[in-house]
């Protein structure tokens, strides 16, 4: 018998993203569409940063973690527009990434506070950081460096 | 094929490809670590936009050439990069300020692009201006704190100027290819952002105390292929050499 596609959603849930690891694929919502074409399950997923070196990555834990459920006809489509935005991270996923350590992103254009104390006295050392989705920041009490999941 | 439309891509994505193949030479170089961090970051977007575009180009011209087949197996002359993109990093100066004038120039064009009445070329826009937004915004404050900076940092980045932009012009030019697209709603007609271009440098060089030659001259020659700089050959034997010599070769 054929899963649902609200039971492929639950366990594509569970994947999760190969930089932040904290949070899964769904929760990035970079997935955009689960849906059987007859037997095959189609999977639509969207890059975060047209450049981001996981996306071969993440297509393949997708492949893996539908296989390891017994789906055997998969295809995995690539959707650029609507682009991804910030704006699709989920309630759960903004979070987790905040007890994590990874401010999330915030309309401002900047983090709200600290990850790790909670002081709002934060400043930028750079629009860049450690993976295409994120910012260098630090908060001015703690003395923290931080990462910043900007707003794109 | 849509051979007009197969060329537009390619100058679109050989622009990138270039750019982002000369950022990256600055990989693990740069003056202090969140720069090294973010000339990779810009590199590795502008390489992912090549992806996109020289993709878009592989699937117009139909005979089964996708990005990497493109990337890796045309020589210099079937390169369409505007020549301000091979051009040498020089010091970092000339590195940042050769990415404002990109920057700039790429902005406005994409926001245009977004208009576009080809779906995939305005879904490419759509994702790439978001990417730039950033590279703008970073290359502008740095090319401002520079030029705005010391007598040394000053002076390096007038000379940076001075020698840079004789190569601005040719990102304007205008050809058959180019009259193509715009008559049939692909892309604007490149002379048509030189005002909003001229706009922005102005307003960002007088922030940055720097002063625009007076000469508009251009040097030309890369978007149609026929006159590239000897620097080009350079890039291309270091980025497709191992395609060459192993065709097809994986990780």
């Amino acid at each position: 018998m054929q899963p649902s596609v609200d039971e492929v959603w639950t366990w594509l849930a569970e994947v999760p993203d190969p930089e932040i690891p904290v949070i899964s694929l769904v929760d990035l919502g970079i997935i955009r569409d689960v849906a059987w074409a007859g037997d095959t399950l189609e999977v639509t997923v969207t890059p975060t940063y047209s450049g981001c070196p996981a996306t071969s990555l993440i297509n393949f834990e997708i492949e893996k973690a539908l296989r390891d459920n017994g789906i055997e006809k998969i295809e995995l489509k690539r959707q650029i527009s609507p682009p991804w935005t910030t704006d699709w991270l989920s309630e759960a996923g903004r979070a987790k990434l905040e007890e994590y350590g990874i401010a999330p992103p915030q309309p401002a254009g900047g983090p709200e506070k600290c990850p790790h104390c909670g002081s709002t006295e934060v400043e930028r050392i750079s629009q860049f950081g450690s993976t295409p989705c994120k910012a260098q920041w630090r908060c001015k009490d703690c003395l923290e460096p931080f990462d910043y999941f900007k707003c794109i | 094929m849509d051979t007009a439309l197969f060329e537009f891509c390619l100058r679109m994505g050989d622009n990138t490809l270039v750019l982002g193949h000369r950022v990256s030479e600055w990989c693990g170089h740069a003056p202090v670590l969140e720069e090294d961090i973010a000339l990779a970051n810009t590199a590795l977007d502008l390489i992912g936009q090549t992806q996109l575009w020289l993709g878009l180009a592989g699937e117009v011209e139909g005979r089964g050439r996708d990005a990497d087949a493109l990337a890796y197996r045309r020589d210099a002359w079937d390169f369409r990069n505007v020549l301000l993109t091979e051009q040498p990093n020089g010091d970092f100066g000339q590195t940042i300020l050769r990415q404002f004038l990109f920057d700039a120039w790429q902005s406005i064009m994409l926001e245009r692009l977004k208009e576009s009445s080809d779906e995939r070329v305005k879904a490419i826009a759509e994702k790439a201006s978001k990417e730039v937004a950033y590279h703008l915004e970073r290359s502008r404050d740095t090319v401002v704190g520079l030029g705005d900076g010391t007598a040394e940092s000053h002076a390096r980045m007038q000379a940076a100027l001075d020698k840079l932009y004789p190569y601005v012009g040719e990102l304007f030019g205008a050809d058959a290819v180019d009259q193509e697209i715009a008559e049939r709603g692909i892309a604007p007609l490149p002379a048509d952002l030189r005002d909003a271009y001229d706009a922005l440098l102005a307003e960002v060089m007088a922030e940055a105390t720097l002063t625009i030659p007076d000469s508009r001259w251009s040097h030309s020659g890369g978007r149609d292929g026929s006159r590239h700089s000897e620097h080009l050959g350079h890039i291309l034997a270091e980025m497709q050499w191992l395609q060459r010599a192993y065709p097809d070769a994986r990780w």
